[in-house]
């Protein structure tokens, strides 16, 4: 009986462990109904399909952990998505390492925007970044004429960085995982990660502190900023082709990942492998219903119920580990 | 024995510079710009008709808006009425169309759908306190459009009865029906917001749920009615759109509630809770509506559209916060 509860424990314990247990579980089901699923084929499609949203979890879940809400990274990523392919248009001989310059370049300055009316302008996160990706997504259109930029006018280098890879995987993955390591290190090492956990779990506290806040804010917006123009880049670069309309709606998908992951939306809570996991859920939901012979229409709504179940299973589990606690307590 | 005669200490001193001050003013100045701009560009714009038809364009979205201020004040905010506006139209039309029920009551079950959406919005949120509006109206957003795809796929449901169509372009003179809707209900909220115990209460709710609770008020259960009023309403805007197109489609309404929250934000309404004033937001809802139909008017391309909106509404918001906004500070609606 001590073994079971302690078992339980360990699961409950930590929403990464839970999650990689109920994705273990989740896989094998699926790979039951279909052997196709665990190839190494469908894995690596799986991977490379879920790295752009990953790219932009991580940003998002930083900008969550400020208590703060980003909706514009959609417009954000087709925008700089879109500059960066007119720019190639226009001179083809330019490397593809610029191209990829320009677009973390002009996502940064996105995220600035962001962050600057937010944090200066005193302005709610989630008005703010909604006004913006009205203006982002506009600019989008006006910049292009409208038009898309299509596979023969984007140079053959900047395509072909996302079918290449180094000892056989894909560079989306491994830009990803350098990525993740990157922030994993300065959100769990680095003074400025400390500080950005501070300003979310109590703002007034990290104020007294001598945190400066507005600096933190508009940075986080920048980085998120800059995520999507990364993922811009590498969205280009993937489907061959830049449209005014690609990434729209991304944003809800990307919080929900965050949130399956663990980050909590009051600020403050979060790791950058719980979000991994989220990306991961979602990843293989999409990845699987085709497989499993569920029709494609299907798959929002099975998406938002376990959306829903992952928000409800959060909070049972954070009751019954705060009654324990009370328990402890007592005794 | 005489009641001793209740002494109030700081009553409020009545001055014409404070009366001014107020956003709802700035909003009336902006409001009058609008139409000014409206009318150079257009010589047709100030006769009835003119000014009916730029209403029209755009008043079903503003059905939405209505609760969404309710829902602001108490602080919270729902992001599913988009998707509820589909979900209902759509059950609508296949009950019409696919199972043989009477218009009449097809438009009875959009209602009730619309009321439960809202319901469970609201069951969820008031069951499990911990979860934010913000979180849990994402997942239905994408749960209530998930299944109106899945009823209907990629198809469109036409074919409705040629009275239905009465609804949207239907008038009495040269008034719509629409129209009188939308002034009967904008005056009923506006009543219930700022002349009822229960608008009193949300603006209560808003300031500080804490204290709410323990001063007596059922927070949870307004909140209850809040999410559903908010259904209940998309239902409505469902109905007005699908006769104004005469066909339905599972994508319809995508992104209105985030035009709702605009309009009303721009109103004056706090994000935060506890501020704002109805007037501000009708007069908002007007603002948004025939700056669009003007930039219409002048072929503005929708790209522009969407930059000019998406500024106003920025600047509208920072306005105030920074310094040289001193001179149009909000008026809470807490204190009167």
């Amino acid at each position: 009986m001590d073994k079971i509860k302690s078992i339980t424990k360990v699961l409950t314990k930590s929403r990464e462990i839970s999650l990689i247990f109920v994705l273990i579980i989740l896989c094998a089901v699926i790979q039951l109904r279909n052997s196709q699923f665990l190839s190494l084929a469908n894995i690596n499609d799986l991977l490379v399909n879920a790295v752009i949203m990953s790219i932009l979890a991580i940003g998002m879940m930083c900008v969550l952990l400020i208590g703060g809400i980003d909706i514009s990274i959609g417009s954000t990523l087709a925008l700089s998505g879109m500059i960066c392919a007119l720019v190639m248009r226009d001179n083809p001989q330019l490397p593809a390492i610029f191209s990829f310059m320009i677009a973390i370049g002009v996502g940064l300055i996105c995220g600035l925007l962001n962050g600057l009316v937010i944090a200066k302008g005193g302005v709610i996160p989630i008005i703010a970044t909604l006004g913006f990706m009205n203006i982002f997504r506009g600019a989008t259109y006006l910049v292009a004429n409208s038009q898309w930029v299509h596979k023969e006018q984007i140079t053959p280098d900047f395509q072909n960085f996302t079918l290449n890879g180094l000892f056989g995987i894909n560079n989306m993955i491994i830009v990803s995982v350098v990525c993740y390591v990157i922030f994993a290190f300065l959100l769990k090492f680095n003074r400025t990660g400390r500080k950005i956990y501070a300003v979310g779990s109590n703002p007034e506290a990290a104020e007294i502190s001598g945190i400066n806040i507005k600096t933190i804010k508009i940075l986080v917006y920048s980085l998120m900023g800059a995520l999507s123009g990364l993922a811009g880049a590498l969205w280009v670069s993937k489907y061959a082709s830049a449209q005014g309309d690609s990434g729209k709606g991304i944003e809800m998908d990307i919080i929900a990942a965050c949130v399956i992951g663990g980050v909590s939306l009051s600020g403050g809570k979060g790791t950058v492998l719980g979000v991994v996991l989220g990306c991961l859920s979602l990843g293989i939901l999409n990845n699987a219903l085709p497989l499993i012979n569920v029709s494609s229409f299907w798959q929002d709504a099975i998406k938002g119920v376990i959306i829903i179940i992952a928000l409800i299973l959060n909070v049972m589990t954070q009751r019954t580990l705060d009654r324990n606690n009370l328990k402890r307590r007592e005794l | 024995m005489a009641q001793p005669k209740r002494v109030i200490v700081a009553e409020k001193v009545f001055s014409w510079k404070k009366f001014f001050l107020q956003w709802e003013w700035f909003l009336v100045l902006v409001f009058i710009l609008v139409n000014v701009m409206n009318m150079i560009i257009s010589p047709y714009y100030l006769s009835s008709s003119g000014l009916l038809t730029a209403t029209s364009s755009f008043l079903e979205k503003a059905f939405i808006a209505l609760p969404m201020v309710f829902v602001l004040v108490i602080g919270e905010i729902d992001i599913s009425v988009g998707s509820t506006v589909a979900l209902s139209s759509v059950i609508m039309a296949v009950s019409y169309n696919k199972l043989g029920i009477p218009m009449g009551a097809a438009i009875i079950i959009c209602l009730l759908v619309g009321t439960l959406c809202g319901f469970i919005n609201g069951i969820i949120l008031t069951k499990f306190t911990e979860l934010f509006p913000m979180i849990v109206t994402l997942a239905t957003m994408i749960l209530y459009r998930g299944i109106a795809v899945m009823i209907l796929e990629d198809q469109a449901s036409k074919n409705f009865p040629s009275w239905f169509s009465n609804i949207f372009w239907g008038k009495i003179g040269s008034v719509p029906y629409m129209l009188l809707v939308f002034i009967v209900f904008a005056v009923i909220f506006g009543i219930v917001l700022h002349k009822t115990t229960f608008g009193r209460r949300l603006y209560a709710i808003g300031s500080n749920k804490t204290a709410s609770k323990y001063a007596g008020i059922e927070v949870q259960k307004i909140r209850l009615i809040v999410y559903t009023l908010a259904g209940l309403f998309a239902s409505v805007t469902a109905i007005f759109l699908t006769s104004r197109m005469g066909s339905t489609r599972p994508n319809i309404g995508e992104g209105y509630e985030l035009e709702a929250i605009s309009m009303v934000v721009l109103g004056g309404v706090s994000t935060a809770g506890g501020k704002g004033r109805f007037v501000g937001a009708v007069i908002a809802i007007f603002i948004i509506g025939f700056l669009r139909y003007g930039l219409g008017l002048i072929n503005t391309p929708a790209p522009t559209m969407l930059i000019i909106i998406g500024a106003l509404l920025i600047v509208a918001v920072m306005f105030p916060n920074l310094k040289l906004g001193n001179l149009f500070k909000r008026k809470t609606g807490t204190i009167e």
